[in-house]
């Protein structure tokens, strides 16, 4: 952890006829095994910032520092096959299978067949993709999820300490994308790479880095840090209009269910005595209680009007439709919520066990505390 | 029916003269179309990152297409005489514009995200060459290819003037002394000669093309 693993120190670069340059003196490092966004508006030059990085676009000044070592004036081609590079377009080789795209960097570094052939199932299993069902395929025969899953899997190919990702889901549907960036992530808390990952889009920034640089024009660093900090404390009107209004919303999907406190509400076991219930559910003033079974599972919402039914209580009660684990995220506990016929959401553990209810007022209360850049941010929610 | 039975008697009573012009008209084919090829190929190659040269070069193999063959056939004769000499270059200056078109149209439609994947892993510009756009390009160079080798069939004819032999000589003789017997036999056998080699070079040329193409041909 004492030294980066890249590092931009000055780094300028100013095309020819052309007054102002894209980047303009950047200096920029990146740790190892973190995922370091870019994001900013279109023309920012976020995408030259990234492909300085592997040079394929050289910088007029200042010096590129991979793992300690000056690679300003190395061969770029040799500093090329030892980081990986994905890019939106993906530029699968249409002529070649799956397979062999995935071996083109192992095949430039001579590495012998038998350990190519193990590294390409090891890569099509790691991204989820049979070997036996799509090593001898053509990229054509691919759907663009699929497409950019391979387009992973060629950049992993010889094991690169570091990958360089220019808005790899960009041209995604959207479903597909949110799929492939938690595939993504999942993989990364194994993988442990250190990726640089270029995106316009604050929201993929918001939930793939671990740190994110808001640039502005010139490549221009206008605020470094954590997204949770940065979402609760905009360093200026810039970052603040490039987060838009919806910061708070967004910082949901940094917090855990598990990070808030729960309500526990009425909890009832069979056997319910009703005149008790009605009095209990009337002094919680919450509306609804939840009955659980003997093994403390949820089963339904209770409320005044099933209790006063005459029918059994469990098919009295309304369908819990929605149960939520501690690792949910804030903001599927929000849409559960919204779901849900009480208002609140259920949360169990990995068993099933009820722990208790996420109400609109905890979830208040989490969030005033957040506003006011208050303790509750120290601790980070997301999983490593 | 007498007229194909009079050919046919024509033809099996020249069986030599049959085997030497149609192996006149293969040698301008073969060579003329591996000459072009390389030249055209290398050409387009060299010239793909270079707008000018490459608009230019195309420019200069369309004037060549344009010069009436017979004119393109003698100019040559005061600086290498009669024979196959002058017919080679008429022929391969005709035959360079086909390949050389489909070679830069092949190599300009080639994917630049695939280019720039294959640049930031690394390949070398010769690499990206050799293992990316050439094999890319390849079965459009190749249609390239046939064409100029059926453009080479067709006028090759004419160097029958030029004393330059092949199947253009029955042509010859036989309009030389039309009305006479055997006349329009003569020149038949120019013309079926003709076909039928262009008819087998385009089935060979195919076959290739089927053999060397990389492309996905099955469907998912």
């Amino acid at each position: 952890m004492t030294t980066a693993q890249i590092e931009l120190r000055h780094v300028s670069k100013t095309y020819e006829g052309v007054e102002e340059p894209a980047v303009k003196d950047l200096s920029l490092s990146v740790e190892p095994g973190e995922i370091l966004v870019l994001v900013g508006p279109s023309g920012c030059g976020k995408s030259t910032t990234l492909r300085l990085i592997n040079r394929m676009i050289e910088p007029s000044e200042g010096t590129i520092v991979y793992e300690g070592e000056d690679v300003t004036t190395v061969d770029p081609n040799k500093l090329r096959r030892r980081i990986g590079y994905v890019i939106q377009q993906v530029g699968l080789f249409p002529h070649r299978t799956i397979a062999e795209n995935i071996a083109t960097v192992p095949e430039l570094l001579k590495w012998p067949k038998a350990k190519v052939a193990e590294r390409i199932d090891e890569l099509l299993e790691l991204v989820g993709m049979d070997p036996e069902v799509y090593r001898d395929r053509y990229p054509s025969e691919l759907s663009g999820g699929q497409a950019q899953r391979v387009g992973v899997a060629r950049a992993l190919g010889a094991d690169p300490d570091v990958l360089l990702m220019d808005e790899p889901f960009g041209a995604i549907d959207p479903i597909t994308r949110d799929r492939l960036q938690n595939e993504f992530l999942r993989l990364q808390s194994t993988l442990r790479k250190t990726i640089v990952f270029v995106t316009h889009d604050i929201d993929e920034a918001v939930k793939m880095g671990d740190r994110i640089a808001i640039l502005r024009e010139g490549s221009q660093i206008a605020q470094l840090d954590k997204p949770e900090v940065i979402l609760a404390e905009p360093a200026d009107e810039f970052v603040e209009n490039f987060l838009g209004s919806g910061a708070i919303l967004k910082s949901l999907t940094l917090k855990r269910v598990r990070d808030i406190d729960l309500d526990p509400l009425v909890v009832l076991r069979d056997p319910v005595h009703r005149g008790q219930a009605l009095t209990a559910l009337a002094e919680s003033g919450s509306g609804y209680a939840v009955l659980v079974d003997r093994d403390n599972r949820p089963v339904c919402w209770i409320n005044e009007r099933s209790l006063n039914s005459s029918s059994e209580l469990a098919k009295a009660g309304r369908e819990i439709s929605v149960q939520l684990q501690p690792e949910d995220t804030l903001q599927d506990a929000l849409s559960a919520m919204l779901q849900s016929s009480s208002g609140h959401a259920v949360v169990v553990d990995g068993t099933g066990r009820y722990q208790g209810c996420c109400t609109i007022e905890s979830l208040a209360h989490f969030v005033v505390g957040m506003g006011n850049g208050g303790t509750s941010l120290e601790t980070t929610g997301r999983s490593a | 029916m007498d007229g194909l039975t009079s050919w046919w008697d024509f033809v099996s009573n020249r069986g030599d003269q049959v085997l030497t012009t149609v192996l006149e008209t293969l040698t301008y084919v073969v060579t003329v179309t591996v000459a072009a090829g390389a030249v055209a190929i290398t050409l387009g190659v060299v010239t793909r990152h270079r707008p000018f040269a490459r608009d230019l070069s195309l420019a200069i193999a369309s004037v060549f297409l344009t010069i009436p063959s017979l004119a393109l056939f003698t100019i040559f004769i005061p600086l290498v005489g009669l024979g196959f000499a002058p017919s080679f270059i008429a022929l391969f200056l005709y035959a360079i514009l086909p390949i050389l078109r489909n070679t830069t149209t092949g190599l300009a439609a080639v994917e630049p995200s695939v280019l720039e994947s294959a640049r930031g892993m690394g390949l070398t510009p010769t690499q990206v060459l050799l293992k990316v756009q050439l094999p890319l390009a390849w079965p459009v160079i190749l249609a390239g290819v046939r064409v100029s080798a059926l453009l080479t069939v067709g006028i090759s004819a004419i160097a029958t003037l030029v004393a330059g032999g092949g199947v253009g000589d029955f042509i010859k003789s036989g309009l030389a002394r039309l009305p006479l017997p055997n006349s329009l036999e003569s020149i038949w056998t120019g013309v079926i000669l003709s076909l039928a080699l262009a008819l087998t070079i385009d089935i060979v040329l195919r076959g290739l093309g089927r053999l060397t193409a990389r492309q996905p041909t099955r469907t998912v």
